[in-house]
């Protein structure tokens, strides 16, 4: 199953390297090119991830893994009713989670709170990732898109999430989507551009890997399932077809692109899960904290748990661990 | 035409559901005569660890309902084993406690025991707790709070013994995980169906079956458990390695004892796993 798809993939590549750099030329060419993309293969790729999910992973390897999804996290806060001393807090956590565990990736915070996170986090190595362009609904215009990712790149945010217009593209404005991305991408200058997709309002997979390429070639840097806000949000096998799209445009380009899932991924074992589609997916190249990040808020605590249980054999509490 | 037996397929009650035990062990259940009764499930640290998860969450629904509320809930659990009483009494007898009669003595001691538990539920806090005077213009109150998820070795009694530990931690507002008793696990788990169709949200009870020496340890060094009852552990050296483990996060631990079940059981158990909350409440404003 798994082999016919690399072999369409592949087929796929070779035909569409050479007009690659001009597919976005117009959006009749872009909506040709995603459209030609192969359709995913919906059982397929479900079951593939449900299989990878039962891989069992023990002892010294979970040790291991417990660490790097550690390192990986994205540790986020977005509520309406963050402050500055939650943020400060949150960000003691990031640079020290607890014990000898490795800090983490990255603070996620809102874009007024980004000068907070900046000042707490100075000089430990945790990146400030910030959301916006509207974020969650990304419902304005470019002009308040972009003026917003200014003022959080102006804050100090080394990474910036946006949010694509769904409603364009799924009403088929694919030309819009890329110009937006490649609106607020300038406006990034040195950050990072993390391009969410938000999945769960995507309705298909074939309709995820078309965004994944959109995003790609519009010049993300990372491309993130979901906000968070929208139910489903990061599945299995939405990050399945996200892996398979980055390794097949590193394939195309030579141009390596980081995956995201966000939203939804609680406890050590969803996490691991995740880290094994990685590895059997794109590969080990992807396997860092600068290809994969894990955004979460109350995953970081089972994980720290699950570390102690290792380290003290005896199942942990969470009394003995911070609050989110 | 004679018609085939359905067997029941004895499992764990966990968070209200009925599992198969997460290893997928079991382990025959015989008769004192050596007669084999049924398979039961043989409970792994897993399943343990899920219980604890299950009654955790569980914990602030049940201890935050009316004690109004947790009696009538328990009088239900009473009326739903009276309905039953052929049936436990039959299992009972099978199980070799005694003959018929002196089974339908044990259920009816336990429908009585589930009653007068159930009476405690809203007069707990008067008569453990109290108006303390002291030297100022305050008013001092101590009032008993349950103490969260407790871990509770069942003694050897299948039913009445059960009933005796279980019932005294959860009407006060505790959740709990019960191992049942290992050589006659069987009446727990048909207690847990009563438990089941009884408004006992799921969670506030959960019963595993298996080895006591593979379980309780893992019980009492789990962080998230607050109590350990070890009524049921007779081997002594098992007892002490729980109480040190249990050591470790100050669980409030009942040792193990020999008790007569049949006598009036007083209120010690319950405010085992109790704790007091005191409050100073400034007078006149």
């Amino acid at each position: 199953m798994e082999d016919t798809a690399l072999v369409g993939d592949a087929v796929m590549v070779s035909t569409m390297t050479t007009s690659l750099a001009d597919v976005a030329a117009s959006g009749a060419t872009l909506r040709a090119f995603l459209h030609g993309l192969p359709g995913v293969d919906r059982v397929g790729a479900d079951q593939r991830a449900a299989t990878l999910g039962t891989r069992s992973i023990k002892t010294t390897a979970k040790a291991k893994a417990i660490d790097l999804a550690i390192s990986m996290v994205d540790l986020t806060t977005l509520e309406g009713a963050d402050t500055a001393g939650k943020v400060r807090a949150m960000c003691t956590k990031a640079v020290r989670p607890g014990g000898d565990a490795p800090k983490v990736a990255a603070v996620c915070v809102y874009p007024d709170l980004v000068a907070v996170a900046a000042e707490a986090v100075r000089g430990s190595g945790v990146k400030v990732a910030s959301v916006a362009t509207a974020f969650p609904s990304g419902r304005s215009s470019l002009e308040v898109k972009v003026s917003d990712t200014a003022l959080a790149v102006a804050a100090g945010a080394d990474e910036i999430d946006m949010v694509i217009d769904r409603g364009a593209f799924l009403s088929g404005d694919y030309l819009k989507v890329f110009e937006e991305i490649v609106a607020v991408k300038a406006a990034c200058g040195d950050a990072h551009l993390k391009v969410i997709l938000e999945t769960g309002e995507l309705a298909t997979y074939d309709n995820v890997r078309r965004a994944s390429w959109l995003a790609m070639l519009a010049g993300a840097d990372f491309i993130k399932t979901s906000t968070g806000k929208v139910s489903p949000a990061a599945t299995l096998p939405v990050t399945l077809i996200m892996l398979e799209a980055v390794r097949d445009f590193r394939d195309a380009t030579g141009r390596q692109v980081g995956v995201k899932p966000a939203g939804g991924i609680r406890t050590t074992k969803d996490a691991i899960k995740h880290l094994v589609l990685v590895n059997e997916t794109a590969g080990d190249d992807w396997l860092t904290p600068e290809w994969f990040r894990l955004g979460a808020s109350s995953l970081l605590n089972d994980l720290l748990m699950q570390r102690q249980k290792l380290a003290t054999g005896r199942y942990a509490g969470p009394d003995y661990f911070t609050l989110d | 035409m004679s018609r085939l037996s359905v067997r029941k397929t004895y499992k764990l009650y966990i968070g209200g559901a009925f599992p198969r035990s997460e290893s997928g062990r079991s382990y025959p259940v015989t008769s004192p005569k050596g007669e084999f009764l049924a398979n039961a499930s043989r409970a792994s640290r897993k399943d343990a660890r899920d219980a604890v998860v299950a009654a955790r969450k569980a914990f602030p629904g049940w201890s935050g309902a009316t004690p109004y509320n947790r009696g009538q809930i328990l009088y239900r659990v009473a009326e739903m084993l009276e309905g039953r009483r052929a049936q436990f009494a039959e299992e009972l007898a099978q199980s070799g406690q005694g003959g018929k009669k002196a089974a339908l003595e044990a259920v009816d001691a336990t429908v009585d025991r589930l009653v007068w538990y159930a009476g405690w539920s809203d007069k707990i806090a008067s008569v453990h707790g109290a108006a303390n005077p002291v030297a100022g213009p305050y008013f001092n109150l101590s009032s008993p709070e349950p103490t969260g998820v407790v871990a509770i070795v069942a003694p050897a009694d299948p039913l009445l013994g059960l009933v005796s530990v279980v019932a005294p931690v959860i009407v006060t507002g505790n959740t709990c995980v019960v191992v049942a008793s290992e050589p006659s696990p069987l009446a727990a788990i048909t207690l847990a169906e009563v438990l089941a169709t009884s408004d006992l949200p799921g969670g506030v009870v959960n019963v595993l079956t298996g080895r006591q020496a593979e379980l309780a340890p893992w019980l009492a060094a789990h962080m998230d458990v607050n109590g350990l009852d070890l009524t049921g552990v007779a081997d002594a050296d098992l007892a002490l390695q729980c109480e040190q483990a249990a050591a470790e996060n100050l669980k409030r631990v009942l040792r193990p004892v020999q008790e007569d079940w049949t006598a009036d059981p007083g209120i010690g158990r319950m405010t085992r796993f109790l704790e007091t909350k005191t409050v100073w409440h400034p007078v006149g404003i």
